[in-house]
């Protein structure tokens, strides 16, 4: 983030609300604005803080990203501002990306997006003519079914001029909470293990049987190989809730998380935990989601234990214990633990081998931890507790003891060898405005407030600034609808309704609304889509239709 | 090219381009500042940093001062220590302290500075408030301008810090104020509560106002926010086991001194008496402890009861082992928590893999 605020020369914000969601990072980004005179261009539907310190705004209509950047990147073409030495010597597939790309004249991304030629144009010309140019987009990108398109899309706009591998380049991704980046590296994910290691892959799984003690042990005894590491990819979140509600997931085990508030179509998530036989929810507060629990387990705050948080920037930082636990509450590690051996206690036929290196439970700190998931996870190899407490800054990868770890990534070369164009094209969101459901609802988070609200909604000040949900209305709707004074306003979806105060605002362009989804009292998921983009499995958050009426009144 | 130059009679290396105040804090000499600020852009208003240069006629100020080689410079003389005195007194008659603060709490930089020069309130001078104590509605920020000596870090710290222009001077020469906005409130002026310009106050003038009366922290412990992806580091100021303030660590590798309204003043979730405090299951699963799948799921009617680790483990062992052993492996799923430490994450993957034999885990990182 600091290479970004300090070299970067243009910059592209995209779906990111940056000063409000990653507030630091934000700012630091005005000073670059202020001080730098860093080009900025946003590209948002809404009108947000950022805004104003924008070079130029361009308000595309939700669901319309890939447009937008085929069109900028058309544009690039033709006034020959691509890198071509970059192109020809690092990357491969730009033949057909070129022909892909070619089909999205301004005109017809002008219609698509809703963006007036001329400011397709000086946006081009502001992002491809400043170097380095850094891309920041979030969850307003991801959050859609053509996700990982958007995605894609925006590392083929960085490749095609040159802005991959260099300080104040490159694609940012802000990651949401805290430790999404270290969720993903740790392998909290159904596709892979530890440091992105494929459970595809026969030998990631072998390493990982042996050192779990699943594979055959010294003696030659073989395990039971329907309980060897499993090689089928698993369900998301998003599979795995509904598959509760079907009967084929029996017990869920759910840690800190509360996917009642923050998971698309709230009412068919709280019948699929009702319908499932077994919940346990591992958490700090009785959350919404712990109403369906069958056993809760008191977990602790950040505050309360030590270990590691790896930040949007793959930062590998400690978090240290300042407080005992509150009550009989327990650092969660250690509560994980000491389940997985009680379940391997019970006896049975997946017992793992003891003298395995790494098979046991019996931790003393998060610290042995770590060298666990040194030792098989290579990105990692060369993190220890030990190493940050002497302040070394390591970002990962971080490949052996006395590797200093990577701050900028694609230095020279990408993985893979070469970068590879991918050209996509624009895909409509799955549900549109029609006549019953005439406006676009997007979601998202409000400065002082964070994800399901679990821990701000009990912060008094930051309730005194913002307790009740807004939702934000364009005054010309709200002038359709009569709110004259009267700023509560029902908002209906194929899926369910809430009711909350309007903040009638030219921040959204007419015919759309927006609505955070911190507060159980207004819950926006209830009306959102459960629509997945095919890779990702990401719900389309930022795009359905909806209808907004005014509450009470007279009509 | 290192610059050479003697500072208090000893030989200094400087780097070209920095002040003497720079040099000099870089090799552990001490001069006093107010106005000054390492973060800040230096504006020189409040002359306390003055020091003796050979050739000088006059003290100069060390903050503005840039290094040149062969320099000859005293920090501490007796007429430094006089001028600073009167400085400082000049200052305390427009400050004054309406004392609601807990005794045990420590020093401000201006209280600091007070007392090691010995300075004193000049006699004739009103030792009550002419302000308004608490005189914003921020609910973080703490505003007794009874305090301000119009260093203006306050207004620095908005501007070049957090890019929020709220706080600005207001009127002439001893009439004047630091005002937010068109003498609105904080928020009306659009403040963010990012706190920075309480955190930069040297006086106490702007506060954190949770912490106004906490007193002085046993322990400080630097650590990472758990809000967002930034990655913002502070210090977890905690007495008696309660988290009291957050203050800045100002060497936190991303946000040095910068934070959001979350990081800084969001930390009272902590201490809500909403936490869990003890492990929770549900009536049926002590009633009927053997039977197996003729349990009606029936959680939702089924009350809370408190109970012992041991109990709650082996019930949750039991239940998830049932599921596993009678349907498979893939009946059971694993939501690890993007909130959680690396460890712990590692943990989950591992608990679902190695000991249920799935891979269905995943978090919201989608969300
Ligand atoms: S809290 Fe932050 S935004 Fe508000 S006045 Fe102080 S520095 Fe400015
Ligand atoms: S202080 Fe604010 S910006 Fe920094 S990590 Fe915490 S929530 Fe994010």
């Amino acid at each position: 983030m600091d290479d970004v605020a300090d070299y970067a020369r243009a910059m592209l914000i995209i779906g990111s609300n940056t000063t409000e969601q990653h507030p630091v990072f934000g700012a630091m980004i005005r000073q670059a604005v202020l001080k730098r005179g860093v080009k900025l261009v946003l590209a948002d539907p809404r009108r947000i803080d950022i805004a104003e310190f924008a070079a130029l705004h361009l308000r595309q209509r939700p669901g319309t990203d890939v447009a937008l950047i085929n069109g900028l990147m058309r544009i690039i073409l033709e006034k020959g501002w691509e890198d071509q030495k970059f192109i020809e010597q690092r990357t491969e597939g730009f033949e057909e990306f070129r022909t892909t790309v070619m089909q999205y004249p301004p005109e017809k991304v002008a219609e698509i997006t809703g963006v007036p030629t001329a400011s397709l144009h000086k946006a081009a010309e502001i992002l491809a003519t400043n170097k380095p140019m850094a891309v920041m987009w979030a969850m307003g990108i991801t959050q859609h079914i053509v996700g990982v398109r958007n995605v894609m899309d925006l590392a083929n706009l960085q490749m095609l001029l040159g802005n991959m591998g260099v300080p104040g380049g490159g694609v940012n991704p802000l990651r949401g909470q805290n430790n999404v980046q270290g969720a993903c590296d740790m392998g909290g994910l159904p596709n892979v293990y530890p440091g992105y290691q494929p459970v595809t892959d026969a030998a990631a799984r072998e390493k990982f049987a042996k050192a779990w003690g699943l594979a055959k042990d010294e003696g030659g005894r073989m395990k039971d190989e329907s309980f060897a590491l499993s090689g089928k990819v698993g369900m998301t979140v998003t599979e795995m809730i509904p598959a509760a509600g079907e009967g084929k997931v029996k017990a869920l085990y759910i840690l800190g998380e509360d996917p009642v508030m923050s998971d698309p179509d709230t009412n068919h998530i709280r019948h699929c935990l009702e319908a499932c036989d077994f919940v346990v929810v591992q958490e700090i507060f009785p959350s919404e989601t712990a109403q369906y629990a069958d056993v809760l387990l008191p977990g602790v705050t950040f505050a309360e234990k030590t270990g590691t948080f790896t930040n949007t920037e793959r930062r590998i930082q400690m978090c240290r214990k300042a407080i005992e636990p509150e009550g009989e509450a327990r650092e969660d590690w250690w509560i994980t633990a000491e389940l997985a051996k009680r379940v391997l206690a019970g006896g049975n036929l997946q017992s793992p081998i003891s003298d395995a290196p790494y098979a046991g439970w019996n931790y003393e700190n998060t610290a042995e931890i770590m060298k666990e998931i040194a030792a098989l996870t290579p990105s990692y190899a060369g993190v220890s507790h030990e190493r940050i407490e002497k302040g070394e800054r390591l970002q990962w990868p971080v490949k052996g003891a006395d590797h200093p770890g990577t701050p900028i990534l694609h230095v020279g070369a990408f993985p893979r060898g070469k970068g590879k164009f991918a050209p996509v094209e624009h895909l409509p969101p799955a549900e549109l405005p029609d006549d019953d459901y005439p406006m676009i609802l997007s979601t998202g988070r409000v400065l002082y407030h964070w994800h399901g609200g679990e821990m701000t909604r009990r912060a008094k000040g930051l309730m005194e600034i913002y307790g009740q949900s807004l939702v934000e209305l364009n005054p010309e709707d709200a002038e359709r609808l009569g709110l004259n004074g009267n700023r509560r306003v029902r908002i209906t979806s194929r899926r369910g309704a809430m009711e909350a105060e309007a903040w009638v605002t030219d921040r959204v362009p007419p015919g759309m609304v927006y609505a955070n989804f911190h507060f159980p009292e207004a819950p926006a998921n209830e009306l959102t889509i459960a629509a997945l983009d095919p890779v990702s499995k990401i719900p389309e958050y930022k795009v359905c239709a909806v209808r907004v009426e005014r509450v009470g009144g007279n009509q | 090219m290192p610059i050479t130059l003697t500072i208090n009679d000893r030989p200094i290396e400087a780097v070209a381009g920095q002040t003497i105040l720079e040099a000099a804090r870089a090799n552990g000499i001490v001069i006093p500042t107010l106005c000054y600020h390492p973060a800040l852009p230096i504006v020189g208003s409040c002359r306390l940093c003055i020091v003796e240069v050979e050739g000088a006629r006059t003290p100069q100020a060390a903050c503005g001062l840039v290094a040149r080689e062969g320099m000859i410079v005293r920090t501490e003389t007796p007429a430094l220590a006089r001028d600073r005195r009167t400085i400082l007194e000049l200052l305390l008659a427009n400050y004054r302290d309406a004392e609601y603060t807990a005794a045990d709490r420590d020093d401000t930089e201006f209280e600091h500075w007070v007392k090691l020069y010995g300075a004193q309130c000049p006699p004739g001078s009103t030792p009550r408030p002419q302000r308004k104590v608490n005189s914003d509605p921020n609910p973080f920020v703490w505003v007794d301008m009874n305090k301000c000596i119009l260093c203006t870090r306050c207004v620095r710290a908005c501007a070049d810090v957090q890019g929020r222009f709220v706080w600005r001077p207001n009127g002439r020469g001893a009439r004047t104020d630091i005002v937010a906005g068109l003498e609105t409130t904080m928020l009306e002026a659009r403040c963010e509560s990012c706190g920075a310009c309480a955190a930069f106050c040297p006086t106490g003038a702007l506060d954190n106002k949770m912490s106004v009366d906490a007193g002085k922290p046993d322990k400080k412990v630097t650590t990472t926010c758990a809000y967002c992806g930034v990655g913002c580091q502070f210090d977890l100021n905690v007495k008696g086991n309660r988290i009291i303030r957050v203050t800045s660590t100002p060497n936190a590798p991303v946000n040095g001194m910068r934070l959001c309204v979350k990081g800084r003043y969001g930390y009272d979730f902590a201490h809500h008496p909403d936490r869990l405090k003890r492990p929770r299951v549900r009536k049926y699963l002590l009633e009927t402890p053997n039977s197996k799948h003729q349990i009606p799921k029936s959680s939702l009617q089924s009350e809370w009861v408190e109970v012992d680790w041991d109990t709650a483990f082996d019930i949750t062992a039991r239940k998830l082992r049932e599921a596993r052993d009678t349907f498979g492996p893939d009946s059971v799923g694993v939501l690890t928590s993007a909130k959680c430490l690396n460890e712990e994450n590692y943990l989950m993957n591992k608990f679902a893999r190695q000991v249920i034999g799935t891979n269905n885990i995943d978090h919201c990182a989608r969300l």
